[in-house]
């Protein structure tokens, strides 16, 4: 079966992919690449061939300058995430066929990643964030001597077992939303794997760990997309990870944030009449003391009321709140 | 046809123009709708987030209260749809969060049997409606106009709760529909990404930046405007639109349109109606393209 593919070549007169500059104004994702250039292949395969395959069959009979990066080619190597058609997926694992769009596939370096040529981006973002979460165990004590296993119930390890799951290949992270405009954001692998750390009961800096996620750049930086959880080849669910830590860092005590603030004034308006209060909201998460935050939410207030899309000044309660108080009540918790 | 009506907090508090347009366009689609008054706020994911067991509960109530009704229940937000779908899912594929939820909502009277479901506008447009009830009710094509289409996360993912295995399509119901109103789709890889609200107060820069970005993408491949399901997504794209415009230091000026105003249009309802002229971003230009004054 014929197939066409469009690949993204790397040009010597430019880096096609320079990463958003902390402080700088946010280059759009799409515009970060000026001198990116396209080119047409078309292979020969069957049809159950995957676009590693005919990056593979390019390089080998057609253009041995195509520099890809490859090794497993059964998505266990994480060498071959790279942009498919604006998506990150690994291309021995994505099939030409389903990839086909109008009649053609397109491949290049995802452009959230410096690139070095062609389909190979340099990976040295990703593990800046990977090694910032400190991703190793810092044992409790006693530590077992060295010829013996430091034993924990089976099932507290069962929770760690989809974070283990990663290969690294970085595919959260260069369909980020966050990062895309973030980069000082740690990202769904490194977030994921600071909660298979923090989550495991022989750690023993679980609570200075929580601290450290918890400040900017961390958990609280997630947009909550679920981009990740859909790009991840291996069922990671990052964003489910990024929940959980944000669960764990509330109940130790770091709570003086505005994700944090946001969640209680959410909680406490749905609690008193049933649903959401706009116009408190976004004061009471900004932080009542925290001026110059609430100064830069003024001008779009000011626009938002002068075309008339002002919440009513009187928030009124919906009919049978009391059920929704005593749902509260009932299940306790955080918010009761 | 009959549905359970949630129209969600942000289409009755700062969207207001969401619900006057949505509550127009049912009689020409046919749709019977029942609102459900007394559901609550689904919690947008903050709650589900912090208190697993307590959206559970809320979110049980609204979908007993739909079953009551006997009638689908309807959205017209992206999040209220994610969410709802989420708890809806959970439910089926883990019967003891439905018992707890069910033991809670037990005491008011309540008790979710599983059966709701849970459809965006958009869907229903396509599943139920039907492509012939909606085209017969085109007065007006909206011919000349570029929108593009803005979906909103939580329409689109998590996949499996939405649906979305077993109905890929769903995520092609915004391009066919501006086409079916016969305006002109534009392609642009922003219109699944995120707008950015739900980082809004915590990171407020880089959310502007987020949803500004998609905007400019949009305007680059030439759009008119954006149609978005989501009155969440709207507050960021037109809300915030200037803010975002200073932040990217880049002239933005693209209207953003709820998903029943462009209905609205193309069924010869008047701008004012459908409440066009209380936008941040002025949406006089793109009407001026189909001949209308705002």
């Amino acid at each position: 079966m014929q197939f066409t593919i469009e690949v993204g070549r790397y040009n010597s007169d430019g880096n096609y992919a320079p990463n958003a500059v902390p402080g700088e104004p946010y280059p759009p994702p799409w515009n970060r690449s000026p001198v990116r250039r396209y080119q047409t292949y078309t292979v020969d395969l069957p049809v159950h061939a995957v676009v590693l395959d005919a990056l593979i069959a390019i390089r080998e009979y057609q253009d041995p300058s195509l520099a890809v990066r490859c090794a497993c080619r059964s998505a266990i190597c994480g060498s071959c995430a790279m942009w498919i058609n604006g998506h990150a997926h690994l291309a021995c694992k994505s099939k030409l066929q389903e990839f086909t769009k109008n009649g053609k596939t397109r491949v290049e370096s995802a452009p959230s990643m410096p690139v070095i040529r062609d389909l190979v981006c340099d990976m040295q973002p990703f593990w800046d964030k990977h090694l910032a979460v400190k991703p190793w165990l810092q044992a409790k004590e006693p530590v077992p001597p060295s010829d013996q296993e430091y034993r924990v119930p089976n099932a507290s390890m069962e929770e760690l077992i989809q974070e283990v799951s990663c290969i690294s290949c970085g595919a959260c992270l260069m369909d980020c939303e966050s990062f895309a405009v973030n980069p000082d954001f740690l990202g769904p692998q490194a977030l994921a794997q600071a909660y298979r750390y923090a989550g495991d009961p022989r750690d023993a800096q679980t609570k200075e760990r929580l601290g450290e996620y918890s400040k900017p750049g961390g958990v609280w930086d997630c947009t909550h997309c679920y981009e990740c959880v859909t790009q991840c080849p291996k069922g990671v669910a990052p964003l489910e990870q990024i929940l959980k830590l944000r669960r764990m860092a509330v109940d130790a005590g770091y709570t003086n944030n505005a994700g944090t603030r946001h969640a209680d004034a959410f909680a406490s308006s749905v609690k008193h009449s049933g649903r959401l209060n706009e116009l408190t909201l976004m004061p009471k998460s900004t932080g009542f003391f925290n001026i110059v935050g609430q100064l830069k939410t003024l001008p779009s207030a000011i626009n938002m009321i002068r075309a008339g899309k002002l919440p009513p000044l009187i928030h009124k309660a919906i009919p049978g709140v009391n059920r929704i108080k005593a749902i509260f009540e009932r299940v306790g918790g955080r918010f009761k | 046809m009959k549905v359970a009506f949630f129209p969600g907090c942000v289409s009755k508090g700062a969207c207001p123009e969401l619900y006057v347009s949505a509550n127009l366009i049912a009689e020409p689609l046919g749709l019977e709708l029942h609102e459900l008054t007394q559901a609550p706020c689904t919690g947008a994911g903050v709650l589900s987030e912090q208190n697993p067991e307590l959206a559970d509960a809320l979110n049980g109530l609204t979908l007993a209260m739909a079953e009551n009704e006997g009638a689908d229940l309807m959205t017209i937000c992206s999040t209220c749809q994610g969410v709802l779908s989420n708890h809806n899912y959970t439910f089926s594929q883990d019967p003891s969060r439905l018992d707890r939820a069910n033991a809670t909502i037990a005491d008011q009277g309540f008790r979710y049997g599983g059966t709701t479901k849970v459809k965006h506008l958009l869907w229903m447009l396509f599943e139920d409606i039907g492509i012939e009830r909606v085209t017969a009710a085109i007065k007006r094509k909206l011919t000349g106009l570029k929108v593009a289409p803005f979906y909103g996360c939580y329409i689109l993912r998590p996949v499996e709760s939405l649906g979305l295995r077993e109905r890929p399509e769903r995520k092609t119901y915004l391009e066919r529909l501006i086409a079916l109103l016969g305006a002109e789709p534009v392609e642009y890889r922003g219109s699944t990404k995120c707008c950015g609200f739900p980082m809004l107060t915590f990171n407020r820069d880089k959310a502007l930046a987020m949803g500004g970005n998609h905007i400019l993408e949009a305007k680059e491949k030439g759009a008119d405007l954006l149609v978005t399901p989501c009155p969440l997504c709207h507050l960021n794209l037109d809300g915030q639109q200037p803010d975002a415009a200073r932040v990217l230091k880049q002239e933005i000026d693209v209207p953003i349109f709820h998903l029943p105003q462009l209905l609205g249009l193309a069924f010869g309802m008047e701008p004012e109606q459908l409440r066009l002229n209380h936008h941040v971003v002025p949406t006089k230009g793109a009407l001026e393209k189909v001949e209308l004054k705002v």
